[in-house]
């Protein structure tokens, strides 16, 4: 086969297009009035402004003292401490969660069974007394053997020495997550048409290239949005890792610094700064990600300015969109002929 | 491959696709009720008939996007999903199966263009990736065979921004860059708009004039009645009646032929 002339059509004449020739008046009416509308927008500005300048003078937030602890070095590195903490555990949880969404996937029964099973248990019981047990691991198995059952270990190491309080928030931390995780990538996995996979398949992919280069790319769409919210739900629940215990994250640190000085409301405030520009941050990053995996669905790159086009670039942080469906892919408005060889209507 | 494949002459004499006996059941339901025929090299052939007459199925079959239940089916000598030695069937592991589908293109109803990737990057997606051919020459492949089907300038474009027609366009270019010897068609315009029919059986056409091998399950009977070679008419997954499309077409010797006609023409 050579590359001589194209299939298609010849492109023919087209004809001229027709002439928009409008010749009614823009309506002028009296806007309809909502007084009610501006009654409210007063009465919420106003109750709003009494509780911040109530609160700016209220003795017992003690603002001085909020100021000196916002960038206190204890608090900082413990706000540090919080963030290693959260994308340590979501990136384990996350490569778990894919693990087991494909486990649930699989056609293997067995296999099947046990990405249920840990589900079911590691969703169906609180963190915090998972957090808890973690902590007393040692107490269960006293040293972590590495080698064949029944037999002298190759390696032995006491669990105590092993494992860290961190190490084991962060265990703690994945593992529960991983189970919330692995429903959001299924879900996102099952988001992709069959026919996409029976055409990679139809063109050769094995099993794995259909996986990262078709499925994984375009569930991601599905799966991002919640994630994010895992990301932000995560970074709060750190604060529970105290049931380990471990005590240098940002809230636990606050109540150990407060415990010294009995003056505990600033410092809650100080760590929920903190908390609220960690969580800002990430439902910026998130707002991009979800537009870098929208390429070729639902983004208008031909017509920007659609202020009917759905904007699915928007930050939908806390709005979980898991099981939706695909979306409408709404064509463009088809104004060239078709088939035309030679330069479109594109322009 | 099979002996019968290895000399290049010897080739010739065996059919494109040979199904002998071919069943097909999902559950109790049993879709194909034996389906036996044969395409030669170079053979256009439409599959008529009504929907759930298992049309679909059996051309799914063979690409092995479906498991036969019963019978043979082997594409140019090469038994499908199959290997036989010594009188055994031993089923293939999926790289096998993967590599008979490279040489078979396969066009869908719903076009199934990957909606993450421009037109190009779908055209390239599987030399690049099945092939490992070289970017640089799978690119300007896929350019080449983007022109051929008149979407040239629309290499760079999203599926969501094209027309179903361009999609399906797109669809069949992507198929053809496997460089495969037959090409399947899954009621490649069902899903188009009336207008957009004809810029995609144009690109069929134009394969067919150049002796690509293709099974075509459709409704158009105009493009059967000028294309084809042969046209199989099916109904509840047997064939009915086959032969050449223009005698079957204007004189149909079996009564659900004729019914069935009568209602499409």
């Amino acid at each position: 086969m050579s590359a001589t002339q194209p299939y298609g059509p010849a492109a023919g004449s087209t004809p001229p297009p027709l002439e928009a020739t409008s010749t009614s008046e823009p309506i002028k009416a009296i806007r309809l009035r909502h007084p009610w509308r501006v009654v409210f927008a007063v009465l919420l500005v106003a109750i709003f402004a009494w509780f911040v300048v109530d609160a700016a003078f209220r003795p017992a937030y003690d603002w001085p003292a909020v100021g000196k602890y916002l960038f206190d070095r204890r608090i900082s590195m413990a706000a540090l401490v919080t963030i290693e903490l959260t994308v340590f555990s979501m990136v384990i949880a996350i490569i778990l969660g894919v693990i087991l969404a494909v486990m649930r996937l699989s056609p293997n029964p067995v296999v099947k069974s046990v990405a249920w099973f840990y589900l079911w248990i590691f969703r169906g019981t609180p963190v915090y007394v998972q957090l808890t047990i973690w902590g007393l691991i040692s107490l269960i198995y006293t040293s972590i053997d590495i080698g064949l059952p029944f037999m002298t270990p190759w390696i032995s190491f006491s669990t105590n020495a092993a494992l860290n309080t961190f190490t084991l928030a962060v265990i703690g931390l994945a593992l529960n997550e991983a189970a919330y995780m692995a429903e959001i990538v299924r879900a996102g996995l099952l988001s992709v048409d069959k026919g996409q996979e029976e055409a990679s398949v139809a063109l050769g992919m094995s099993w794995s290239q259909t996986m990262t280069r078709v499925i994984l790319p375009q569930s991601m769409r599905v799966i991002i949005p919640p994630t994010g919210n895992e990301v932000i739900s995560m970074l709060k629940t750190t604060s529970l890792v105290t049931a380990v215990p471990f005590s240098l994250e940002l809230f636990t640190r606050s109540r150990d610094i407060s415990a010294e000085t009995f003056n505990p409301i600033p410092l809650l405030i100080v760590a929920s700064i903190w908390y609220l520009f960690f969580t800002s941050i990430l439902m910026v990053g998130q707002y991009f990600l979800e537009k870098r995996f929208s390429r070729g669905v639902g983004d208008r790159q031909t017509d920007k300015s659609d202020p009917a086009a759905p904007s699915t670039g928007a930050i939908t942080g806390v709005v979980p969109v898991i099981g939706a469906g695909q979306p409408t892919v709404v064509l463009p408005p088809k104004t060239d002929a078709p088939g035309t060889t030679g330069d479109g209507g594109a322009r | 491959m099979s002996a019968t494949t290895a000399g290049g002459v010897a080739s010739m004499d065996v059919p494109m696709v040979l199904a002998e006996q071919v069943t097909k059941s999902f559950g109790s339901n049993e879709v194909l009720k034996g389906i036996t025929l044969e395409v030669k090299r170079g053979e256009v052939m439409c599959l008529v008939g009504p929907s759930g007459s298992g049309k679909s199925t059996f051309l799914r079959c063979i690409n092995h996007l479906e498991v036969l239940s019963a019978g043979r089916l082997s594409v140019d000598g090469e038994l499908i999903g199959y290997r036989e030695a010594n009188g055994k069937l031993y089923e293939m592991a999926p790289k096998e199966a993967a590599k008979q589908r490279r040489e078979i293109g396969m066009v869908f109803q719903r076009f199934n263009l990957f909606p993450h990737m421009t037109a190009l990057q779908n055209v390239m997606e599987a030399p690049l990736r099945v092939k490992g051919l070289p970017k640089a020459k799978v690119e300007q492949t896929a350019r080449d065979l983007l022109a051929r089907v008149g979407l040239a300038d629309r290499a760079d474009y999203y599926p969501a921004h094209l027309s179903g027609g361009q999609q399906q366009r797109v669809a069949i270019a992507r198929a053809l860059a496997m460089e495969p010897k037959l090409m399947l068609f899954d009621e490649p315009t069902s899903a188009l708009d009336p207008e957009l029919v004809g810029e995609v059986l144009d690109v069929m056409k134009g394969l067919a004039k150049e002796g690509m091998t293709m099974i075509v399950v459709t409704h158009e009977m105009g493009f059967a009645r000028e294309v084809a070679d042969s046209l199989v008419f099916m109904d509840a997954g047997v064939v009915v009646e086959s032969g050449l499309p223009s005698e079957v077409l204007a004189n149909p010797r079996h009564a659900r032929t004729q019914a069935f006609l009568s209602k499409v023409l």
